[in-house]
């Protein structure tokens, strides 16, 4: 199961490090991380998009995240009223005939052409991932060169922020 | 008084400009540390010159694994943290067993390593590692010093993150340049990490919760592991078992929390544990785990693991509960807080004396057994020898493998943190330096290292150390002229194909001894044996015994790997 994770963290150095390895060492397979500050500059936010087995092995890595010692808060989100976003970079082939159907094809995505050359041009799309993979593969047939992907990054909805304690944890309610 | 002191020693140094290496001195000082364990070397001179005359006594092991094993050894048996300092890149490395074994034993140590200059940390300088990188997973936490204005608060924090909540290891690595800075030296802010608040209060609702099941229950057992012994529990605990009737059963680092001849203690539970307690694990409808953590060796096949059980788990590292068995009653706190919170609330005793009539019944069917032969030195019967001759109460520090299981099958500790054995990691070479970490913290107490001689080898160089220093710690080598548990696996497993597991060239042990400047013994029979172990007790210095014991000794019982913990084999003789 596909699970997000959002968690606020001590933003120095090392500390991206310390997530990651904690990741690969209690075998769990990140398959994207997107890493920025917060409004407080002194805390950073990562968001985590994780494949586990089931929710006890979710529940595990909250806990192991939690435990380190420069972790302040972790949170699955998946199942919250949230917003979860990503941005994608697609240098797609494209010749001066076809550039005009391309534009077409891109505008209900919201998308937008951010550069042109003689041969190819960039989409520059944002949205949910199957928004950004459905974008992905209605373009492929004219010849993807490549693609940068940002990976998840997601907050809850409202006002009600996440509280920067670590107590409640799922356990102990 | 003492607090009175330490506030005018925190005044008078408040203020003052001081370099790093005289800093941590300074906060070493501050912490009340009393012994330091390690190793000098390029990047840490400019401490050592600070420590040249702190007046902090600085115990030179031969080998930086050898100092941090003596530092887990203090840990373990003062409660303090054990602090080790040593040089950068093979220094540094030389520590990382025995962090990853402090990890996993939950022992508290601050561990100071050096490091190159800032300006070339990164371009492959002499003695320079990333020992940041390489200890992060086996660190509860760790920091860099970047700035010598933060070494104190480093240190504070250091201190603080290794002793509180689950206990582990915290390393400090200071480049060279940081060591010579100066800079002012404030000790007295108090420590707050936000994102560090360990709960050690056990929620109301879950203890009401465990006492509505004790009550409820016919056949509960209560699994105590080294977060009893890690929280001073031991009282609460006997105090608790014998309210509610509750028999008890121990981990292998869990030794000692309850009293080894206690009506309501039913043995080690385990891959060696004995077959009572492995039945009660199994038979159980209750399970409440107290500061243990279903290792997989306490555990066996976990599908046959107390498969009608409801499972309550105490434990003060949330992540512990439900990582391997599933639980019903989470209870996050320290043991010793939720123990008496439990004695407290004073809940109606299950109905338990059949049940207890059951595991005695085991216990007399099922005793832990051996075949006796006067004529050699049966392991098992040494074991008992020295619980004899030391009344069941001196400190036991071991490596790992047969040893370690008889020591542990048959010492019967009366009292807790008597027991030094690394549980988790397994570590050769364990027992002999944290025994002169453990002789340091009890310097009136028995120590006897108790070792194979595999895992002998691998660190006899600190004999050296319990000459320099007169330790008197008896270390007998059980000297089976093979890496015991290796060979029984190979025996068992993989049809007698002993695969370099069997060491018959071995130095001359009581030339080694005399080498040293310790005295030596050895034995070969049963009789020898008692009156080598009778004049080593009382002989005034160290002594190494060399016991030979017969080398086609196995440990029984024994849960064979992949099965559950009722299909022990090796019950009966």
């Amino acid at each position: 199961m596909r699970r997000i994770i959002t968690s606020f963290v001590n933003n120095r150095s090392g500390v991206l490090s310390r997530i990651t390895g904690l990741f690969s060492r209690r075998g769990y397979n990140i398959e994207s991380i997107t890493v920025g500050h917060t409004e407080t500059p002194e805390v950073s936010r990562m968001t985590f998009v994780v494949e586990v087995e089931d929710e006890g092995k979710a529940e595990q890595l909250i806990k192991q995240l939690n435990k380190q010692i420069d972790v302040i808060k972790v949170q699955d989100i998946t199942d919250m009223p949230m917003v979860a976003r990503e941005l994608a970079l697609i240098k797609v082939m494209s010749s001066p005939q076809n550039r005009s159907e391309i534009t077409g094809l891109i505008e209900p995505f919201r998308a937008s052409i951010i550069d042109v050359s003689k041969d190819s041009i960039v989409v520059q799309v944002t949205g949910k991932t199957d928004k950004v993979e459905a974008l992905i593969e209605l373009l492929r047939p004219y010849g993807i060169k490549e693609i940068a992907r940002t990976g998840t990054t997601a907050f809850t909805r409202g006002t009600k922020q996440l509280k920067k304690s670590r107590h409640n944890l799922l356990i102990n309610p | 008084m003492k607090t009175k002191v330490k506030e005018e020693v925190a005044e008078k140094s408040s203020s003052k400009k001081m370099n790093g290496a005289m800093m941590l001195v300074e906060a070493l000082k501050e912490e009340g540390v009393e012994v330091i364990f390690g190793y000098p070397g390029g990047a840490v001179l400019p401490i050592y010159d600070k420590l040249y005359d702190a007046g902090i006594k600085h115990i030179l092991t031969r080998h930086e694994q050898g100092g941090i094993h003596a530092a887990e050894g203090y840990a373990r048996i003062s409660g303090k943290p054990g602090v080790c300092i040593v040089t950068s890149g093979p220094g540094a490395t030389n520590v990382v067993t025995g962090l990853t074994d402090a990890m996993m034993d939950s022992l508290p140590l601050v561990v100071f390593t050096g490091q190159v200059a800032s300006g070339v940390i990164g371009s492959d300088a002499f003695q320079e590692a990333d020992v940041i990188g390489i200890t992060m997973p086996v660190t509860k936490h760790s920091y860099q010093v970047r700035d010598v204005n933060e070494l104190p608060k480093i240190i504070k924090e250091a201190f603080h993150i290794a002793t509180t909540g689950r206990p582990g290891p915290v390393l400090i690595d200071i480049p060279k340049d940081i060591s010579n800075a100066e800079g002012i030296f404030d000790y007295s802010e108090e420590v707050n990490i936000s994102s560090y608040q360990p709960t050690t209060k056990p929620n109301h609702l879950q203890i009401r919760k465990l006492v509505e099941a004790v009550s409820c229950s016919k056949k509960p057992v209560i699994l105590a592991g080294a977060g009893v012994i890690h929280a001073r529990a031991n009282k609460e605990l006997k105090t608790y078992a014998e309210q509610q009737q509750i028999p008890v059963v121990h981990t292998l680092l869990g030794l000692g929390g309850m009293p080894g001849d206690h009506e309501l203690y039913f043995g080690m539970a385990g891959m060696h544990g004995c077959y009572t307690a492995n039945m009660a694990l199994y038979e159980c409808d209750l399970l409440i785990s107290i500061g243990a953590r279903f290792d997989d060796r306490v555990t066996g096949n976990l599908k046959h693991f107390a498969p009608n059980a409801k499972v309550a788990h105490i434990d003060i590292d949330p992540a512990e509960i439900g990582k391997n068995v599933p639980t019903e009653i989470p209870v996050v706190g320290d043991a010793r807080e939720a123990l008496t919170a439990l004695i407290e609330e004073n809940g109606k005793p299950g109905h338990t004396s059949e049940w207890l009539a059951r595991l005695q019944n085991y216990q007399r069917e099922y005793p832990l057994t051996y075949k006796r032969d006067p004529q050699v030195v049966k392991p098992q019967r040494l074991i008992e020898m020295v619980h004899e001759q030391t009344r069941g109460d001196a400190i036991i520090t071991t490596d790992v493998g047969q040893h370690q299981m008889w020591a542990a099958q048959y010492y019967g500790f009366k009292n807790p943190n008597r027991w030094v054995t690394s549980g988790g990691l397994g570590t050769m070479g364990f027992g002999l330096p944290s025994a002169i970490g453990a002789q340091l913290a009890d310097e009136k107490a028995t120590v006897v290292a108790i070792l194979g001689d595999g895992g002998f080898q691998m660190t006899s160089q600190e004999l050296t150390v319990l000459a320099q220093l007169k330790l008197p710690i008896k270390v007998i080598v059980m000297n089976n002229h093979s890496l015991g548990m290796v060979r029984q696996w190979q025996e068992i497993f993989y049809e007698k194909r002993y695969s370099h597991s069997l060491i018959p060239d071995q130095p001359d042990m009581m030339k080694l001894a005399d080498a040293y400047g310790i005295k030596g013994f050895k034995a070969r029979n049963e009789e020898e044996a008692s009156e080598v172990l009778k004049e080593a007790l009382n002989y005034d210095g160290p002594v190494l015994i060399n016991v030979v014991i017969p080398g086609e000794e196995k440990v029984y019982p024994m849960v064979p790997p992949g099965k559950g913990n009722h299909e022990m084999v090796g019950v009966k003789p």
